[in-house]
């Protein structure tokens, strides 16, 4: 028993009061390494220990801003680099749809961070014994009275001295308390406490398994799946016709389109359409670009009826004939606006403005294959002798 | 109980009297002037003040309710601040001779050609705001006698049932009261703008009371106890817990407000994002960012180690801060409906300093009179024990 070392020397006390009046006490004795058990939170007790306050909240920081930069960042990169995908008509970056789930990861790694670090840090973890452990002393604090304790870490430390403090101090079942003989084994790795883990997280499994992928699917989870309203893609019981989609009434005109005015007009009055816009490189190259788009699939990219398609759509005539060459400007926009035979209307697909920058591509398409010699920058030829 | 009572110097009337006075000159002035804009500045000055007394009378009837004993040696400043709730009535009469000039649902012309104003003018029209208006405050007022007649009871003959009456009387108060604030937010401010609405809007007003008032008791509080007013067994943990429910109801106003602003930003719908749209064009932008971080991001920052709540510097800073958040908060709810961008003029001080005035020459009348410690409380003695 003599060699055994001593962990520490501990006292009992009945009320608050005390115990507060005692902690104030050995605190002003000079004792540092002491420690206070009791049954529920003694209000003031930190400052009658004269304890520092503890840096644990600066973990809990770090751990917060972490979380919330770690969300933030991560749901950046996942809406604008690694998924982008369009909700709403919102921006890629929509920063107030992200504000809660950085609340909740700021919330959630704060806290978890922080048990963590005092389970790793201060109760060292593995390491689940402790000297105080199964003794009469900590039965005691855990029901209904108040402890002190001073271990043999203090530099102060005596032990006879200290029970002489405490008898002092009007503390009851004073006590020594010695180090356990072996090392305490690890008690985390015991079978029985794995196979709990285990168990817990094969029953949390099937729960989960069976919540989402079953239970959801029962009456009366499915109600709020079971609307009255139009799912793309399916038959309507409403309308007769099936169809979920109603055509507008005859006539509707749908905002900011302008209905083609000259429909069925005779090519006397078509050619008189003249050409709304400007024969600049802009619109050339806008121009270029719808073309490339919407007519190169069939009359080819330089308008020659060298087409991708293969055959497997009657080819067009080429856009170079003279019959073309020589239309005015409206007979095109006629054509693309109201489709010739079995080439279709561009009508919706294409705006105006477009169609028109198209004629003007298609005006720079046939100057290029019927150049001329005045078409020549001669000041940009060397000249040769 | 060792509470010897001390005036308050007469220093302080003074500067109650002359902060009303001039701001009285001013209010007059601007009436004088400009009819509207200062029938917009009188509303805001109803929420804000509304804000401060119905805040601290929440605050009293907390108190009870939760069985609260660190904040019973400084309940007396609430209720004494709670007692200029009359005041309200002095600022809204104007309010309702110039109706007509701030509500379009009250301008029979418009109301005529709007189907949807026509449709709320069985609720929204002046008999009905007036009566809503006289019964909401009859009904804060009847609570404030009760809570601070048995509280001054207490003093003297030192029963512990009054406190027991009170408890009861705040738990009938406190659903009662958040939805006459809801019917009061949404008359004053949301029918400003009577097409649009938003479920959270009363909810939101109620936080904003509740900070405004307990940024008062506790700037009130800390200073008087500074200067050796209430006793010296008042410190530190009771600062701290002030500054801990500051820092609390920033977060919840910030909570409140984002969730509103979110949903309808996610959303979408055009009916409910005008409100959002108008403090977003022009110079309310501004505005918007800044109340981010004037009623959140620097009260947060400014609270959040535990010394800063422990300072009593700091504390009254931060409280001072918040009653100005308060007013800057009034100011972007109802401002945009009067002007296409910031104005700020004379017009937009003599209400504030007016109620500050009003507010201190109430404050020195009753700490004349009473105690500035419920002596009587039962939770008197474990208040002022209270550590953390
Ligand atoms: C689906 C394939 C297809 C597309 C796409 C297409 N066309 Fe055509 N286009 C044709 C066919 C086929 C004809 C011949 C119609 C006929 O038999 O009269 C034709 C005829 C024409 C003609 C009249 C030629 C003539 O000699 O009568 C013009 C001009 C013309 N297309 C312009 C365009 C323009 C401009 C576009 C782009 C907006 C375009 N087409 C897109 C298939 C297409």
């Amino acid at each position: 028993m003599e060699n055994k070392k001593i962990y520490t020397v501990t006292a009992l006390f009945d009320t608050p009061d005390e115990i507060t009046d005692a902690a104030k006490a050995t605190a002003g004795a000079g004792y540092t390494k002491f420690d206070i058990n009791t049954p529920y939170p003694v209000h003031g007790m930190e400052k009658a220990m004269k304890l520092k306050p503890s840096y644990l909240g600066y973990v809990t920081l770090f751990f917060g801003l972490s979380g919330a930069a770690f969300a933030m960042l991560f749901m950046s990169w996942v809406s604008i680099y690694n998924y982008p995908l369009v909700i709403g008509g919102k921006p890629f970056f929509s920063w107030p749809a992200f504000v809660p789930i950085t609340f909740e990861v700021t919330v959630l790694s704060a806290a978890i961070g922080t048990v963590g670090v005092l389970i790793a840090l201060m109760f060292r973890f593995p390491n689940t014994a402790h000297p105080l452990h199964d003794t009469n002393y900590m039965k005691k604090v855990s029901a209904d009275k108040f402890g002190l304790n001073i271990t043999s870490l203090d530099p102060l430390f005596d032990e006879n001295k200290i029970k002489e403090f405490f008898k002092g101090l009007g503390g009851k079942e004073i006590e020594t308390i010695y180090e356990e003989d072996k090392k305490a084994e690890i008690k985390v790795f015991d079978y029985r406490f794995i196979m709990t883990l285990v168990l817990v997280a094969i029953v949390t499994a099937g729960t989960t398994y069976f919540v989402l992928n079953k239970l959801l699917y029962m009456q009366p989870f499915t109600w709020m799946g079971e609307q009255d309203k139009v799912i793309a893609q399916s038959e309507s019981n409403f309308y007769n016709d099936g169809f979920s989609m109603r055509l507008p009434v005859e006539g509707t005109v749908a905002r900011g389109y302008l209905p083609y005015e000259y429909k069925g007009a005779p090519d006397s009055v078509i050619k008189f359409i003249s050409n709304p816009l400007p024969f600049t490189k802009d619109i050339i190259e806008k121009g270029k670009m719808r073309f490339d788009t919407y007519c190169s699939p069939c009359h080819g990219y330089f308008g020659q009826s060298d087409s991708r398609l293969h055959d497997q759509f009657p080819k067009p005539p080429t856009l170079h004939s003279d019959k073309v060459r020589n239309w005015p400007d409206g007979n095109i926009y006629n054509v693309i606006t109201n489709g010739q035979n079995v080439m279709p209307s561009y009508e919706k697909q294409i705006s105006r403005e477009d169609r028109w920058a198209i004629i003007h591509y298609v005006r720079v398409l046939q100057r290029s294959l019927n150049a001329k010699d005045s078409d020549i920058d001669t000041s940009q030829v060397k000249r040769e002798k | 109980m060792d509470y010897i009572k001390k005036e308050l110097p007469t220093k302080i009337n003074k500067i109650g009297w002359i902060l009303t006075l001039a701001g009285l000159l001013i209010v007059i002035i601007s009436y004088l002037v400009d009819v509207q804009r200062t029938s917009y500045n009188n509303l805001i000055a109803l929420i804000f003040f509304s804000g401060i007394a119905i805040g601290a009378l929440i605050l009293v009837a907390l108190e009870y309710l939760a069985g609260a004993v660190w904040s019973t040696p400084m309940r007396r400043v609430s209720e004494f601040l709670a007692s200029s709730l009359p005041f309200m009535i002095i600022l809204a009469i104007p309010l309702f001779l110039n109706i007509h000039n701030l509500f379009q649902w009250a301008q029979p012309e418009l109301v005529k050609n709007d189907l949807a104003l026509q449709h709320k003018s069985a609720y929204l029209n002046v008999p009905f705001i007036a009566i809503r208006f006289g019964v909401i405050f009859l009904i804060f007022y009847s609570f404030y006698v009760i809570f601070v007649r048995n509280s001054r009871k207490q003093d003297t003959t030192k029963d512990q049932r009054l406190t027991k009456i009170n408890l009861k009387f705040s738990a009938a108060f406190m659903p009662l009261g958040a939805i006459l604030l809801t019917l009061f937010a949404i008359d004053w401010m949301m029918s400003l703008v009577p097409h649009w609405y938003s479920t959270i809007f009363g909810f939101y007003f109620i936080t904003s009371t509740l900070l405004a008032g307990l940024a008062a008791t506790t700037y009130v509080a800390v200073t008087l106890n500074e200067k050796g007013y209430l006793h010296p067994s008042i410190g530190e943990d009771h600062y701290y817990s002030y500054g801990a429910l500051l820092f609390a109801m920033t977060n919840f106003w910030a909570y409140i407000a984002f969730s509103q602003f979110m949903l309808i930003w996610y959303a979408n719908i055009p009916e409910e994002t005008t409100w959002f749209l108008l403090r977003w064009t022009g110079s309310w932008k501004y505005l918007s960012v800044g109340m981010v971080l004037v009623r959140f991001a620097i009260p947060y920052v400014g609270l959040l180690s535990y010394n800063s709540k422990m300072n009593p510097k700091n504390l009254k800073r931060i409280a001072i801060f918040i009653l100005f958040a308060h007013l800057f908060d009034t100011y972007w709810l109802i401002m945009p409906s009067y002007s296409p961008g910031i104005i700020f003029s004379f017009y937009e001080i003599g209400f504030p300093v007016l109620i500050v005035g009003v507010i201190i020459l109430v404050f020195y009348a009753q700490a004349k009179k009473y105690n500035l410690v419920p002596i009587g409380d039962p939770k008197l003695q474990r208040g002022l024990d209270f550590h953390l």
